[in-house]
């Protein structure tokens, strides 16, 4: 079963999180050390982080079909930070591991407890169809 | 001296594969390294036979460039611990592939097939490790199947083998007791490689790896080395009878066409028919298992020359032994659909009504997509478009959110 956890976090402003050396740290090493056990254990498809909401634009086809851009992110409270599809046995595995991410360490090494949303993704009808 | 290499040359390669996995398995003790060496040499032959030809002696070339990693492998690890004085032995120890050649036991692919789906492995685990071990697949093809990285594929069948190593479980036959308790663990195993392939045969990835002529192939080489086992023949023939039915499965738009609807012409015959002579083989063994019963009521459907023809009375029958021999919530919910067919879609609707409190099922979307086929059929459109959506709500199928949308759509006079 394929998922994809999309880690959401709070928008607050548009820059980089401003913590200590050594949180920035722990945390790029927990994030990077979770990677590497999902790869192990045969269960990552992709890892991706995107870049701060400041790069980010809105786009809409304009009247001539021509790409019409936002240069400016649209209210939202929170933004997608980054996402992994992850090809697990059960949705309990999937819950496990956005549990595990969610509680990567922020400032002062407390865990973050980011909202990670995990939804199925869409495969091929099995066998038996009414 | 070689042979030119054709169509049947890759169907050799595989079929070859698993005998020498086993005569080296068999030879240094060591089913995983073994596995490696011959996973290696079977990417060695795919690169080197189109363009060289097909060595005159297949097998005996496959066992030489394994054999040759093994070595490596053994000399190497040797060095590691500068164990010199062990090397020569190792290597004589290798030097006599026609030995290893003339050691071959057709038993070596039903030891194989015990050792990948071997009782400590999840079936996920079991299935890929059956078909790089036994299939003769590539990591590459194997991680094409499943629409996963080739690194990924690869760590999940590392695991996979150190779960067995780590089981301690030797390289042989288990015991007749003993493999009469974990045959169904295999044949479940195939059933789901058939499962994957058919689910994967629709859908927006094309160019994937056919899995399930791939079970059907594993299925038909697990029959021949248990012929007297009416369960393997009941498997094969289920597949065969589901099988044939994969041209008629889907629309212009790989919409899904249900079984009622599908254009019988389109069924492949050559199939039902192999199905079938299985089928009425097997019965007549007399041990009537889960996959018999299966294969007896796609057989029912594939034998009606128009959808009015089924012969409901007969399904319901199977089905009502299906739930004696084999349980389960879908046994149940395909036996309220036969019920209905033959006593009227209230009858179906009662028995539906004994999953709503069961948590495997309560809210799957088969439970919605039946209720909403019945309800349909009763004349009662509301509920049914209520029913069709909640269905389409929860499925994870793109082809049949779209089927079960449709249908909702359709009653709701678009």
């Amino acid at each position: 079963m394929k998922y994809i956890l999309m880690m959401n976090t709070m928008k607050t402003g548009h820059g980089v999180p401003e913590w200590p050396r050594k949180d920035l740290q722990a945390h790029i090493a927990f994030m990077h050390g979770a990677n590497k056990e999902l790869h192990e254990r045969g269960e990552l498809i992709s890892a991706e982080g995107l870049s701060f909401p400041d790069q980010a634009k809105l786009v809409r086809a304009g009247k001539d079909g021509r790409p019409v851009t936002d240069g400016i992110f649209p209210e939202s409270k929170e933004f997608l930070a980054g996402f992994w599809i992850i090809d697990v046995d059960s949705p309990q595995r999937a819950y496990e591991i956005a549990a595990n991410m969610s509680a990567a360490p922020g400032p002062g090494g407390a865990p973050l407890n980011m909202p990670i949303e995990v939804r199925p993704i869409m495969s091929g009808p099995p066998p038996e169809m009414l | 001296m070689t042979k030119t290499w054709d169509a049947t040359s890759e169907h050799l390669l595989r079929e070859l594969a698993p005998q020498v996995l086993g005569a080296v398995a068999r030879r240094f003790r060591d089913f995983s390294s073994a596995e490696d060496a011959v996973q290696e040499a079977m990417i060695a032959a795919f690169s080197q036979w189109p363009q060289e030809g097909v060595p005159e002696n297949p097998r005996g070339w496959l066992i030489q460039v394994a054999c040759r990693r093994m070595t490596d492998q053994v000399r190497s690890e040797i060095a590691r611990r500068e164990r010199e004085t062990v090397v020569a032995a190792e290597t004589a120890n290798v030097a006599s592939l026609l030995e290893i050649e003339a050691d071959m036991d057709p038993d070596d692919t039903l030891i194989l097939l015990f050792t990948c789906c071997h009782p400590a492995l999840t079936p996920s685990s079991a299935i890929v490790l059956t078909l790089r071990a036994v299939g003769g697949l590539t990591t590459a093809e194997i991680a094409n199947a499943f629409l996963v990285p080739e690194a990924t594929m690869a760590q999940r069948i590392s695991r996979a083998k150190q779960t067995i190593k780590a089981s301690g479980t030797p390289f042989r036959l288990p015991s007749r007791h003993d493999r009469a308790g974990r045959l169904p663990a295999v044949l479940h195993v195939l059933y789901l490689i058939f499962s994957e392939g058919y689910t994967s045969s629709i859908g927006p990835h094309l160019q994937r790896f056919d899995l399930a002529r791939e079970a059907i192939r594993l299925t038909r080489n697990t029959k021949t080395l248990l012929p007297e086992n009416a369960e393997v023949a009941g498997l094969l023939a289920l597949m065969l009878l589901t099988d044939a039915r994969r041209a008629a499965r889907t629309g212009p738009d790989e919409e899904l066409i249900p079984l009622g609807k599908q254009d019988r012409s389109l069924w492949d015959h050559v199939e039902i028919s192999e199905g079938i002579a299985l089928l009425t083989a097997a019965l007549a063994k007399g041990a009537v298992g889960l996959y018999q019963l299966q294969a007896a009521i796609a057989a029912v459907h594939d034998e009606a020359q128009r959808a009015e023809d089924t012969d409901w009375r007969q399904i319901l029958a199977l089905y009502e032994l299906l739930k004696r021999v084999s349980p389960s919530p879908m046994v149940t919910l395909n036996h309220a659909i036969a019920a209905a067919m033959v006593h009227g879609p209230a009858d179906g609707l009662q028995l539906l009504r004994a999953l709503d409190t069961d948590p495997r099922v309560a809210t799957h979307y088969r439970l919605a997509a039946v209720r909403a086929h019945l309800l349909e059929q009763t004349g009662d459109y509301e509920a049914a478009i209520e029913h069709y959506r909640i269905a389409a709500a929860r499925t994870t199928s793109i082809p049949e959110r779209n089927y079960l949308m449709t249908q909702a759509a359709r009653l709701a006079g678009d």
